[in-house]
């Protein structure tokens, strides 16, 4: 291997890679368990198409637009690594191969729109959900991750290489921009039937617990193989994480006691959520008591800001907005506050006496994403509603999406149902009558 | 005939049920059922949104019984399906004209 390769980071970031990827089925599990019965795998495959479709897409163009050399203006990548060709096997990234950065790269673009498929659980057409994950993440997450995650001596994105935008792990490139995304697509496609009216209780909690202990476990990945090095940095990333989610679930637990009267375990499960999101962008220039003021102010707001939806009422489903989008905010506006100027990066937060400055460059960086990502996301989602349809039928909705989208249903409940139904081995294409013609033949 | 019907806690299935066969009552048939009386149900909060949850589960138990042994038989059922709690069930009868065994086609009485 070329000078400068490192096997031990090589083997973190790789091993990370894996640990994000498990996350989008965690999501899926997560959300999964927090529909109705009647849309639970359409809730799941949602999330589970990303990895499909992103995957594909990433190595067509997906990478270069990314990570490429910059074409202008810190604004989007090159052509050069189209279908990441001209990538060598000693090619380095720092000093893990490039190939281990860009499969590490993808599994963050493959989850964020699969986050924001909760904003529109139960009423979106499948088909018209694929296009849209193909269209977003072309002209939303490849440029926003690029404006980010890009470095290049200062010829790199605009946000995080040239204006010194500090987000560690993607709190504005993915949860910022998911969760604004989220509300611009709710907007769209409108409420569910009978939303404020019918009871819309998630169909099993214990689904949502194993989803979000999924999603804490990859996140270790997601945040310490941000650092893109097995060192201090990753160490400290990790250790910050598990801080401020602990903290969150606490802070999200007391609020709701005192608000409502309990402790639930949607709440135990949202508030980690919460802490995840809030720590990503900080989780690489803050201490570990700055991760438990972060943790526990990200999860008390976030479970305030849940009930925004009914205040506006719009129909953010399952909160992604609340979650992924002030979460996201709350994070990377803390990290002007708290970074101490010691851990991963020099920049100094107010607290630290860096002044306001680098408050004011994570306010331009929530701003930024935010506008843009609601702008397109708006834009693209009008115009799948508008020429293929976006939602589903009244009639389909109420029966549930399961059947109508996917032929299946989640959960067999009914031993009367078998025996009224009839399995027919034809494949298909035949008539009925030639399938029992076969039947009797065989 | 008398078709005995009785909506209780599910809890008090097993007691109501050695107590009906001490009584000697040869079968009966149970459904879960759910409802509510003057109680109502209870309050779930889920992220904050509070939902009302207006049907208690419950249990439904119908037996088939001579007329002679009706009255009694309610009674037994009454005491064994009592906490002296709100929510504790109902308990009816209404006349049947007539019962068959699928197996035998026996009929009446003979049929219980």
């Amino acid at each position: 291997m070329p000078d400068g390769f490192s096997a031990g980071d090589t083997a973190f970031v790789l091993i990370s890679a894996a640990l994000v990827m498990l996350m989008t089925p965690g999501l899926a599990f997560f959300y999964g368990g927090m529909v109705r019965v009647k849309s639970t795998l359409n809730m799941l495959v949602m999330s589970f198409i990303s990895l499909a479709i992103v995957t594909v897409l990433w190595v067509l163009y997906g990478y270069s637009l990314s990570f490429g050399p910059d074409a202008g203006a810190g604004l989007i990548g090159n052509l050069d690594f189209l279908g990441m060709q001209g990538i060598g096997l000693n090619d380095l990234t720092g000093t893990i191969p490039v190939t281990t950065f860009a499969v590490f790269q993808l599994m963050f673009a493959i989850i964020t729109p699969a986050l924001i498929s909760g904003a529109i659980a139960d009423r979106a057409k499948f088909g018209a959900w694929a296009l849209f994950i193909a269209l977003w993440v072309t002209l939303v997450y490849f440029p926003v991750a690029h404006w980010v995650f890009f470095f290049d001596k200062g010829n790199g994105g605009w946000l995080g290489d040239r204006n010194g935008v500090i987000d560690f792990a993607g709190g504005t490139a993915v949860h910022i921009n998911a969760g604004v995304a989220g509300l611009a697509l709710c907007l769209v496609l409108g409420k569910r039937v009978g939303f404020k009216r019918d009871p819309m209780r998630p169909h099993s909690l214990p689904l949502v617990m194993l989803g979000s202990g999924l999603l804490w476990f990859g996140w270790f990945g997601f945040n310490a193989g941000s650092a893109l090095a097995a060192n201090g940095v990753a160490s400290m990333a990790l250790i910050n994480t598990q801080i401020a989610t602990a903290a969150a679930v606490l802070g999200w637990l007391v609020y709701e006691k005192l608000k409502h009267g309990a402790f639930t375990t949607l709440g135990a499960a949202s508030g980690a959520v919460a802490g995840l999101v809030a720590i990503t962008p900080a989780c690489g220039s803050v201490s570990p008591l700055g991760s438990i003021a972060i943790g526990l102010i990200a999860g008390a707001a976030c479970a305030a800001a849940i009930s925004l939806k009914y205040r506006f009422g719009f129909d953010d489903s399952l909160d992604v907005v609340g979650v992924h989008a002030i979460g996201g905010a709350i994070g990377s506006l803390l990290v002007g506050l708290f970074a101490t100027g010691t851990v991963g990066q020099t920049a100094k937060g107010l607290f630290y006496g860096g002044g306001f400055d680098q408050l004011g460059k994570q306010a331009m960086g929530v701003a930024a994403v935010a506008v843009y990502s609601f702008v397109v996301s708006w834009l693209l989602g009008q115009a799948i509603h508008k020429t293929i349809g976006f939602r589903v039928t009244e009639d389909v909705e109420v029966a549930g999406i399961d059947q109508a989208e996917h032929a299946e249903s989640a959960y067999d409940f009914s031993a009367m149902g078998a025996s009224l139904s009839r399995a027919t081995p034809a494949p298909a294409g035949k008539t009925e009558k030639t399938a029992e013609k076969t039947e009797v033949g065989a | 005939m008398k078709l005995i019907t009785a909506i209780i806690k599910p809890h008090r299935l097993d007691d109501v049920k050695a107590a009906l066969q001490a009584f000697g009552v040869h079968g009966l048939t149970v459904t879960e059922a759910s409802g509510y009386g003057r109680q109502r149900g209870h309050t779930e909060v889920y992220r904050g949104a509070e939902y009302t949850v207006d049907l208690v589960p419950k249990v439904r138990i119908e037996v088939l019984v001579e007329d002679d042994d009706a009255e009694q038989l309610i009674d037994v059922l009454v005491k064994a399906a009592r906490t002296g709690k709100i929510g504790d069930g109902k308990v009816w009868s209404v006349p049947v004209e007539t019962a068959v065994r699928v197996r035998t086609g026996e009929r009446g009485p003979d049929a219980l």
